[in-house]
C-alpha cells in the first residue's frame, strides 16, 4: 500500500500546482505510515523529476514514450491506473486542474474510488473515517466529505498547500510502461496551441494576479494592469465584461462563471465586487481592491483599500514596487 | 443525430449561501434555483447543431426531485424537444454519472454534452465518470464544438493553452464559454413547452460514494485597511512588511 501523486510535468518542468500535490501526497503518506510515489506525465526531465525528493517524493515512476507529451486522456487514465495497480497505491493524489479533473473522474470509475475534487486541506483519519475538506458553492463555503470507498482520489485545489522544499533529498526515478496501444491514443489531439503568455505567468498557477474591470475604460489601458504584474512577478486577470466585449482573452476572466483563483494576493482595479465576480476570488488569501468608489462593494471583501483613480495608482504602485528592489 | 444534455438545478448566482442549523444541508429557504449556468451553453450549443443537420432531437435530463420541473421546462422552452427527470435526490457525482449513463445508453444517444461544472457542488467530475462507464472519450472543457457528419472538432481547454481534438459519436463533452452564446426562451418556446414531453423515470444503480459531513463558511475578513490614494506606494510597503506576499 502506498499513496500514488500524480505529477503533470511542462517543457521539462514540474508544475508549480504539481509540486503542492507531492508535498500533499508525502503528508498523507506520512499520516498512512506509507511512503509516496509520483507517476509523472507530460514532458519531463530526469533531473527534475528525481528533485521532487525536496517534496517528500522517495520514487518517481515516468514513462518516455514520446506521445505522453501531451495531455491524451485515454493514455493518461491508463498509465496511473496501471501505476496505482503496481503500487497498490489507497489513495491517489492529483491537481484539481483540467488534466486531474479529466484524468480522475475516469479512474475513479475504473478504480472503484471515492473522488473528491477541490480540496483544500490535509485529509482528517480520526475515527477510522476519511475527511477532507473541499471548496464548494463557489467559494462561499467549504464540505467535510468523508469518502467511503477502499480507495480515495484527492484533486488538490491550487494554491492551497504549499509545497515543501527539503533540500538535499532525491527521489529514485523508475522507467516505467502501461503497455499502451495506439487505440490509447484515439483521442490525442491533432493541434496544441499556447498562450502568447505575457510576463510568462499562467493566470491558473499565479500566486498573485492583477486584474482589471470596467473602471479600466478600454484595452488599451492594460498596460497599467501588465506593468504593475510584470514589476510583481503577477499573472494578469479580469472581469467577465471585459472579456465579453473582447478587451482581454476568456482565459482571463474570473468568476463563478471563468476560472477560480486563490493567490496569495489577489489586486482588483476597477472591478466593483459582483457576487459572481467575488465567487471566483475570495479564496485569494490577500485581496487589495482600487476603486474610485468608496461604496463599491468589492471593499467589504478587501483586505487593502485604496479609494482612488486606477489611472493615477496603478502607475504609483508599480513605481513603489520597482523601488523595492 | 441524438443528443442529451444534462441539466444541473443550482441556486442563483447571486445567492448568499447558509446552511441548516446543524451544517449538514444547504439551506433551500427562498432560494431561487436556476439551470447551471455552464449546462446554458451544452443546451444552447446541442439545439443549434440539431438545427444545422436538419434533423435530429434535443433531450434534456436531470436527477433530481419534482422540484426541479420549472428548469427542465425552461430548458424544453429554450428549445429541446424533451425532457427526462430521474426522480431521486442527487446524492453525489458518481450517483448522478450512474444515471447518466444509464439513460444514455438506453435511449441511444449519439452526443452527452453538459456543463463545464455545477456552481454548487463544483465536482468537474461527472463528464468523466459517465464517458468511463459507457467506455466513450469525454472532451472537458470544452470552448468550442463542431460537427461534421458522426465527426465532432472540439477545442479543449488546457491550463495554459487548448488541445484541437477529433473524436468520433458517441462522446461526452462538458461545455463552457465561448462555445456560443446561451439562448433564452421566448413566448412560443414558452408556449410549446407545456406540452413537450417530460418523461419521470427511477433511478438506477448504486448509492453515492461520498457523502458531506458538514459545511462551513468562510472565516470573515477582518475589514479593510485602507490606504490614502496620494500615498499608494505605502500599499507595497504594507504587502512586502505587514501581508507578507511580495
Ligand atoms: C449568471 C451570471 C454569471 C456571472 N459570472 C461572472 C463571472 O464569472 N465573473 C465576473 O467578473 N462577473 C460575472 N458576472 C457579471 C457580474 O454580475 C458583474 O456584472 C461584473 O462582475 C461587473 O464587472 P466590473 O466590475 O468589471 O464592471 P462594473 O460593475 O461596471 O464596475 C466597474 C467599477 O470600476 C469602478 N471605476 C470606474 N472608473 C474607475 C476609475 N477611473 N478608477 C477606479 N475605479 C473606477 C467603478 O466605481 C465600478 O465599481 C456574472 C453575471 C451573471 C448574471
Ligand atoms: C438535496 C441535495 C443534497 C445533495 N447532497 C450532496 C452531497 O451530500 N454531496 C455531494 O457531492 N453533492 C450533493 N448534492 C449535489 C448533487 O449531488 C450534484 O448534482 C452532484 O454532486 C453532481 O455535482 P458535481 O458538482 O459533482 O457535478 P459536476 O461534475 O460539477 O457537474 C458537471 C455537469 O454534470 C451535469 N450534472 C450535474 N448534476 C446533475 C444532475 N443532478 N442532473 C443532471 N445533470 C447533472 C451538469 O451538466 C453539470 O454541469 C446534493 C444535491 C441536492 C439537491
Amino acid at each position: 500500500m502506498s499513496v500514488l501523486v500524480v505529477v503533470e510535468c511542462d517543457k521539462g518542468e514540474v508544475k508549480k500546482s504539481s509540486l503542492e500535490v507531492a508535498s500533499y501526497g508525502a503528508q498523507v503518506a506520512q499520516m498512512l505510515g506509507t511512503t509516496a510515489t509520483a507517476v509523472a506525465v507530460g514532458e519531463a526531465t530526469e533531473a527534475n523529476l528525481a528533485a521532487l525528493g525536496e517534496q517528500g517524493i522517495t520514487k518517481v515512476l515516468f514513462d518516455a514514450e514520446p506521445r505522453l507529451k501531451d495531455f491524451v486522456n485515454g493514455a493518461y487514465t491508463k498509465l496511473i491506473a496501471a501505476a496505482a495497480d503496481k503500487e497498490q497505491a489507497k489513495v491517489i493524489v492529483l491537481a484539481n486542474s483540467n488534466i486531474g479533473a479529466s484524468v480522475g473522474s475516469r479512474l475513479a470509475v475504473r478504480l472503484k474510488a471515492s473522488l473528491a475534487t477541490n480540496v483544500v486541506e490535509l485529509p482528517k483519519t480520526d475515527g477510522g473515517q476519511f475527511t477532507v475538506k473541499r471548496g464548494a458553492f463557489s467559494g462561499k463555503a467549504f464540505a467535510d466529505v468523508t469518502l467511503s470507498g477502499d480507495r480515495k482520489i484527492i484533486a488538490v485545489k491550487k494554491n492551497s498547500i504549499e509545497a515543501q522544499h527539503n533540500g538535499g533529498q532525491t527521489a529514485q526515478v523508475e522507467s516505467f510502461t502501461a503497455q499502451l496501444s495506439d487505440a490509447d491514443f484515439a483521442d490525442a489531439p491533432k493541434q496544441v496551441i499556447m498562450q502568447d503568455q505575457a510576463g510568462g505567468i499562467l493566470l491558473p498557477e499565479a500566486d498573485k494576479v492583477v486584474s482589471g474591470g470596467r473602471g479600466m475604460k478600454g484595452p488599451e489601458n492594460w498596460h497599467l494592469i501588465e506593468d504593475l504584474a510584470k514589476a510583481l512577478g503577477a499573472a494578469t486577470a479580469c472581469s467577465k465584461p471585459v472579456s465579453d466585449v473582447d478587451w482581454r482573452p476568456h482565459h482571463e476572466h474570473v468568476g463563478q462563471t471563468g476560472i477560480t483563483v486563490s493567490p496569495n494576493l489577489y489586486i482588483a482595479c476597477g472591478i466593483s465586487g459582483a457576487i459572481q465576480h467575488l465567487a471566483g476570488v475570495n479564496s485569494s488569501k490577500v485581496i487589495v481592491v482600487i476603486n474610485k468608489d468608496p461604496e463599491a462593494p468589492f471593499f467589504k471583501a478587501a483586505d487593502y483599500g485604496i479609494v482612488g483613480d486606477v489611472f493615477e495608482v496603478l502607475p504609483k504602485l508599480t513605481q513603489a514596487v520597482k523601488e523595492l528592489g | 443525430m441524438k443528443f442529451l444534455v444534462c441539466i444541473s438545478n443550482v441556486p442563483d448566482t447571486t445567492t448568499k449561501i447558509t446552511f441548516t442549523p446543524d451544517n449538514k444541508e444547504f439551506n433551500k429557504a427562498g432560494v431561487q434555483f436556476v439551470i447551471n449556468p455552464w449546462d446554458e451553453y451544452a443546451l444552447t450549443r446541442a439545439i443549434e447543431l440539431k438545427e444545422a443537420q436538419g434533423s435530429g432531437t434535443v433531450t434534456v435530463l436531470n436527477v433530481g426531485e419534482a422540484d426541479t420541473e420549472p428548469n427542465i421546462r425552461k430548458a424544453l422552452a429554450i428549445g429541446a424537444d424533451d425532457a427526462i427527470r430521474v426522480n431521486a435526490a442527487p446524492k453525489d457525482a458518481w450517483f448522478v454519472a450512474q444515471q447518466i449513463a444509464h439513460y444514455a445508453k438506453e435511449g441511444g444517444y449519439e452526443v452527452i454534452l453538459m456543463g463545464k461544472e455545477s456552481i454548487d457542488y463544483n465536482g468537474f467530475q461527472v463528464h468523466g465518470m459517465v464517458g468511463e462507464l459507457l467506455g466513450i472519450p469525454t472532451v472537458a472543457p470544452a470552448m468550442k464544438l463542431d460537427m461534421s457528419g458522426n465527426t465532432a472538432t472540439l477545442e479543449r481547454e488546457i491550463e495554459g493553452g487548448k488541445e484541437i481534438v477529433e473524436v468520433a459519436a458517441p462522446f461526452v463533452a462538458s461545455c463552457q464559454q465561448p462555445m456560443c452564446e446561451p439562448r433564452i426562451p421566448n413566448m412560443r418556446g414558452i408556449m410549446t413547452a407545456r406540452t413537450k414531453p417530460l418523461k419521470v423515470v427511477e433511478a438506477v444503480g448504486e448509492g453515492a460514494a461520498t457523502a458531506v459531513a458538514e459545511y462551513q463558511l468562510p472565516p470573515k475578513k477582518q475589514g479593510v485597511k485602507l490606504i490614502d490614494a496620494a500615498n499608494a506606494g505605502e500599499l507595497i510597503k504594507l504587502l512586502r512588511n505587514e501581508a507578507k506576499v511580495i
